[in-house]
């Protein structure tokens, strides 16, 4: 428990180091994804990797709290602030009404159900175009800002971002270790046994996949007010798809995998520019032979590595002796 | 009378991509019952079949019918090695590997298509022209007839080959009990690599036939690889009528949708439908429940 604490400050300190020596130029400005794209994938991590339970949807969450905050701060003028919490609040309840029906499903009804809410809620961003702008999407978002402070530059916004995000890496933390968190460790191994044991799987399982919709939304905003601008493509089954592939690379069950996937995958396509769309063709490829040659992601993927490397030298050193 | 007429024609066109849904849901019926798998890469076998199509005509200037037979014999072969290399690795996988697996298959096909030819969206030339014929104050096109004549065959050919071959009834057999098939000397390996063969083979072939009416383009597969999806969702998963009958609906029903409440919501409709029996009948529409096996 102890060793959880520290390795969770030495992350955080890294966390609020690293920008300074960037002095907010583009890098930073990357970071910021890294940071959003991170709690998205904690949040499926909790889902998928934690409950077992996978959900192809996670980007209408992700766009409906962006949609919600945007809508709410520009149209009808209201505090960003407020409309965050309202946003999360509303996003919270659909989920958990969503959630009793989607998550009776298993496997490939479950993730076909969840793809089925995706779609049809990014329909909605295209179609009511009165509300949201519709394809060209909706702009003129205003920055969040405490008192005089307005978060207007690539450096403040990191922080904002990376503020909620510690914050909601550290409740995983927490929350994974708990009783709540082996109980959605004994539904993913055996619901049937989960069940018998005296774990209510059925509310669990809503009640985590409420808990993923609302850390989007809660990211959603933030991203609205990052960009100040938003298009229905961001939140399309691709993206689903990618937040799905953080995970995967990361590692599934992981609450640092979730962050080292959104890490990777966020940074990828800065670094290799030219793919442009094609992009997906790596994500498919990445998706395919982790899955079948590292399920465990990095995450477990690296240390077992090291540990291959290190007793075979100790052996050498033993018999040199 | 206006009216009338307007909903023959949506139910003609609906029946027309309703036979397709039906082909696809039967291409994804035959894959899920000789292996439990559902192929989220099954909607770019469709793709792929039409663009394979156009690819052969246009660049290649083979006649139509060896364009088509090449697209489907390319699909197919295709299948065959996304078998080998992504799903028979995998020893013992869990629904969420083979979900997880199934769908970087379908995003790789994508993008590669993507690579080789480009986003823009392609039409291929419909089989016999395109003077409609009036029936019941609605018009029909040849096209249309294609559909529903290939369908039709489609159907009647597996259901020859299911009940009436040896390799037909040992892949039901897989599908009942693979134990007890392997058991009686049926090799489940090769049954699981006939079913991807099979089901690649009908999925491209649906899209070869509607590829005229919609267009095609790389990107395609999702949508018809869903609804098909919802075809058979409703038949129950199984590769008989009900996913035909299901297929036909569901086309009817967003037609219908979509000419008489808004065209932009049409997709929706179909989720929505598909929703609501995931919700109400996960068993499909015309089966009934079974109790769950622990």
């Amino acid at each position: 428990m102890k060793s959880d604490r520290i390795k969770f400050l030495v992350f955080a300190l890294v966390v609020l180091l690293v920008p300074l020596p960037l002095s907010g130029g583009y890098l930073t400005n990357v970071l910021i994804f890294v940071g959003i794209n991170s709690v998205l994938a904690l949040g499926l991590n909790l889902l998928l990797g934690y409950a077992g339970q996978i959900s192809l949807g996670q980007a209408a969450f992700f766009g409906l709290g962006a949609y919600g905050s945007g809508v709410l701060t520009t149209t009808y003028g209201l505090n960003p602030w407020l409309a965050m919490i309202a946003v999360a609040v509303c996003v919270g309840l659909f989920a958990f009404a969503i959630g009793f029906p989607v998550l009776r499903l298993k496997g490939h009804y479950l993730a076909m159900a969840t793809l089925g809410v995706g779609v049809i809620v990014n329909i909605a961003f295209n179609e009511t175009v009165e509300l949201t702008g519709g394809p060209s999407g909706l702009s003129g978002i205003p920055n969040l800002s405490i008192g005089s402070l307005t978060f207007d530059s690539d450096l403040k916004n990191y922080y904002l971002v990376w503020v909620f995000a510690l914050g909601m890496i550290l409740l995983s933390l927490n929350l994974v270790n708990s009783r709540f968190g082996r109980g959605l460790r004994a539904i993913h191994d055996s619901e049937i046994a989960a069940r018998v044991m005296g774990v209510n799987a059925r509310l669990m399982k809503v009640q985590v996949f409420t808990l993923s919709a609302v850390m989007s939304a809660i990211m959603g905003s933030l991203y609205c007010h990052v960009m100040t601008f938003i298009s229905p493509n961001s939140f399309g089954f691709h993206f689903s798809v990618e937040i799905l592939t953080m995970i995967v690379i990361g590692g599934l069950g992981s609450v640092y995998g979730s962050v080292l996937g959104a890490l990777l995958l966020t940074l990828l396509p800065e670094m290799l520019r030219t793919f442009q769309d094609y992009d997906i063709i790596v994500y498919g490829l990445l998706l395919i032979t982790m899955t079948i040659y590292l399920p465990g992601g990095l995450v477990e993927g690296i240390p077992a590595l090291l540990r291959r490397l290190v007793p075979a030298r100790k052996v050498r050193e033993g018999s040199d002796a | 009378m206006e009216l009338l007429n307007q909903v023959t024609q949506f139910v003609i066109s609906g029946l027309a991509t309703g036979s397709i849904y039906a082909l696809i849901g039967l291409s994804f019926a035959i894959i899920f019952n000789s292996t439990g798998i559902i192929n989220f890469a099954q909607g770019e076998f469709v793709m792929l079949g039409g663009v394979l199509t156009i690819f052969s005509l246009n660049v290649l200037h083979l006649p139509l019918i060896a364009a088509i037979l090449a697209a489907v014999a390319v699909t197919t072969v295709i299948g065959i090695v996304f078998e080998r290399l992504a799903i028979r690795p995998l020893k013992n996988a869990t629904p969420l590997m083979l979900i997880i697996i199934t769908i970087g298959a379908s995003i790789l096909i994508r993008g590669l298509v993507m690579l080789l030819w480009g986003k823009d969206t392609q039409a291929l030339p419909a089989f016999s022209g395109t003077d409609p014929i009036s029936v019941a104050g609605a018009t029909l096109l040849p096209q249309h007839l294609w559909i529903f004549g290939v369908t039709v065959l489609v159907i009647i050919g597996c259901r020859l080959f299911f009940n009436h071959t040896i390799s037909g009834k040992a892949m039901r057999a897989c599908s009942f009990n693979r134990r007890a098939a392997n058991l009686v000397g049926i090799s489940v390996g090769r049954m699981v690599l006939f079913s991807f063969v099979i089901s690649a083979a009908v999925g491209a072939l649906a899209g070869v036939i509607i590829a005229p009416l919609t267009m095609t383009a790389y990107d395609v597969g999702v949508m018809l690889g869903l609804k098909g999806f919802c075809a058979a969702i409703m038949g129950g998963m199984g590769s008989g009528l009900g996913t035909v009958l299901g297929g036909l609906i569901l086309g009817t029903l967003e037609s219908l949708g979509a000419g008489l409440i808004s065209s932009g919501y049409k997709d929706a409709i179909a989720f929505f439908i598909l929703l609501l029996i995931l919700f109400i009948r996960p068993q499909g529409l015309f089966k009934k429940g079974e109790t769950e096996r622990v």
